[in-house]
């Protein structure tokens, strides 16, 4: 079996992002770009089912420019066989890239597909839902747990009333949550030994695929702040303040 | 003018209060609302769909396979009846982020995650970057508007209406290669993290899974729901789903009083919605005094046991 990965180029989860002064997006200059976390989780969870036996090749895939490289060897260096750049200076949306997938899909008919349950950007959790309608094939999302029987996999899901289990018939989509797993640290030779790994590029225009799209970001501006608070000395007094404020 | 149709969520004896929360973001949109629930044996559920204000129906559509919140089952149905519609919105649980873009793309558009603002029938404010920055989006005003309606920002819609509930036929077959198998759940008898009204929530400064008992014990004294930070889920104080935070729940309480948590950026992330934050810390140079609207320096251990005598 196969399995493909979506990677995603990020700003680092460490970095403070400022918005522009002119609202036209977030500071990027400068700033350290990482795989999005939950795209690394969802590595290292093909990378184990491999090394347990029960998958031959894994793929990791992104969409974007040229630097997605850095990414995608970043993936090669964790452990993956091979990569895919799917080339474009476009900013695709989630539907365009669920698209430009399911054209590799189809190109690699993996057995699993597992992509982060969102990219840690633009928060849209759409892409890996979007790419199972598509595909007409079953979709795990938020996997907590994920355990192959052959030809299916039980995957636990973290939902908001607790944990919900599903079985779904391979091939699936699963995306992953953080608690799955905790992804490994790159080594210095892995770096080394990546750069002879495959990287092949196709283009958005070679898959067919339109990055048009209906819904466009038109300004980006900082979140409200919260008004300053006030500090009393003892239970008593906080007690007190609930009260008058009609909360107690 | 709009129509707008909401994907109910449910778990067959109550509608989730996430489902009036989008009543009042189509509110905001403007036009007709219609309410779909999906499941089998929902009959109270849509009466309960059907009082909500101002609701002008509610289309029933029980199956057997549609009894669990399968996206690949339910999908189709949304799908089949979002055409006479100009928005299909569901809230932004995981309900709704699983549900929602796999209509999206059978309809053929992009979604807009997490509305939490309306300025206009196809213009809307959403976060981005864990809510670090707000961006306005703009949809075609041709193509349907699919989106999740961030829960937090919005107030739940009031009950007292009586729209008309049409029962319909399940228009597709269950998706074979997809099997629920169950829910396993935590929580027992408190109030749901999201919906609750006030959320008592202990961090790491707790030390113990029995000493966490103490925020257990206000919490059901105040009628409250249980949240903790990730250092305390981390730490095995309490359960995964009591995680408060960017990567846990984001909530939005009138009350949101937190104990021995020190106020990391993705904990304050998952709060700073609630309408009240009190902050109980030993630190009086603890983050979370940078957010919160009452404080309080001192130590948890001697502040809960005075709270308790002092709420009699």
């Amino acid at each position: 079996m196969k399995i493909l990965i979506g990677i995603k180029r990020v700003v680092d989860y460490n970095v403070r992002v400022r918005v522009l002064p002119d609202g036209s997006g977030v500071d990027l200059d400068g700033v350290k770009m990482s795989v999005n976390p939950f795209d690394e989780i969802a590595l290292e969870e093909a990378l184990r089912i491999r090394d347990a036996g029960k998958a031959e090749e894994v793929v990791v895939v992104s969409i974007g420019g040229d630097p997605v490289q850095q990414q995608l060897r970043t993936g090669l260096a964790m452990g993956a066989d091979r990569a895919i750049q799917v080339k474009t200076d476009a900013e695709l949306q989630p539907l365009g890239a669920a698209q430009a997938f399911l054209k590799i899909v189809e190109r690699e008919e993996p057995g699993l597909v597992i992509l982060g349950k969102q990219a840690i950007d633009d928060d849209n959790s759409q892409t890996g839902q979007m790419l199972a309608a598509l595909w007409g094939r079953p979709q795990a999302t938020f996997a907590s747990k994920l355990v192959l029987n052959g030809t299916s996999a039980r995957v636990t899901r973290e939902v908001d009333s607790g944990l919900e289990i599903v079985d779904v018939d391979l091939p699936a989509v699963i995306t992953v949550d953080l608690r799955l797993n905790e992804p490994r640290f790159v080594k210095l030779p892995d770096i080394m030994k990546a750069k002879r790994k495959p990287l092949d590029v196709v283009t958005l225009e070679e898959l067919g695929v339109d990055a048009g799209s209906n819904v466009s970001v038109t300004h980006c501006a900082p979140p409200p702040q919260r008004a300053k608070g006030i500090m009393v000395d003892d239970a008593a007094q906080l007690v007190q303040e609930l009260k008058n404020r009609g909360l107690l | 003018m709009s129509r707008i149709l909401i994907i109910a969520e449910h778990d067959s004896q109550t509608l989730n209060l996430a489902t009036a929360k989008c009543v009042s973001c189509a509110q905001a949109i403007g036009g007709d609302i219609d309410i779909a629930v999906f499941g089998s044996a929902i009959g109270e559920v849509a009466a309960e769909a059907a009082k909500l204000e101002p609701v002008t129906g509610v289309i029933a559509v029980e199956a057997e396979h549609l009894a669990n919140p399968l996206a690949v089952n339910w999908a189709p149905e949304a799908v089949a009846i979002a055409s006479g519609y100009t928005h299909v919105l569901g809230p932004s649980t995981t309900l709704g982020r699983d549900l929602m873009p796999r209509i999206a793309a059978l309809v053929g558009v992009n979604q807009v995650s997490d509305i939490m603002e309306v300025s206009g029938p196809h213009s809307f404010k959403r976060p981005i970057y864990a809510g670090n920055a707000i961006t306005d989006v703009e949809c075609a005003p041709d193509r349907t508007v699919v989106a999740t309606v961030r829960t937090a920002s919005w107030k739940a819609a009031g009950s007292g209406g009586a729209a008309a509930v049409e029962q319909r036929a399940a228009s597709s077959s269950p998706a074979e290669h997809t099997r629920y198998v169950g829910l396993e759940t935590e929580g027992g008898e408190r109030p749901d993290l999201q919906s609750a009204v006030r959320v008592i929530s202990g961090g790491r400064a707790l030390g113990s899974e029995e000493k966490f008992g103490l925020i257990y014990g206000l919490a059901d004294r105040l009628g409250a729901g249980v949240g903790a930070s990730r250092a305390a889920v981390d730490a095995g104080y309490c359960p995964n789903d009591m995680q408060v935070g960017q990567t846990g729940k984001i909530i939005s309480p009138d009350l949101y009083m937190a104990f021995g948590i020190s106020g990391a950026i993705q904990h304050i992330t998952g709060i700073k919605d609630a309408g009240t934050i009190v902050a109980v810390n030993k630190d009086s140079e603890a983050p979370i005094f940078e957010v919160s609207d009452i404080g309080l320096v001192g130590d948890l251990f001697q502040v809960i046991p005075e709270l308790e005598s002092l709420l009699g």
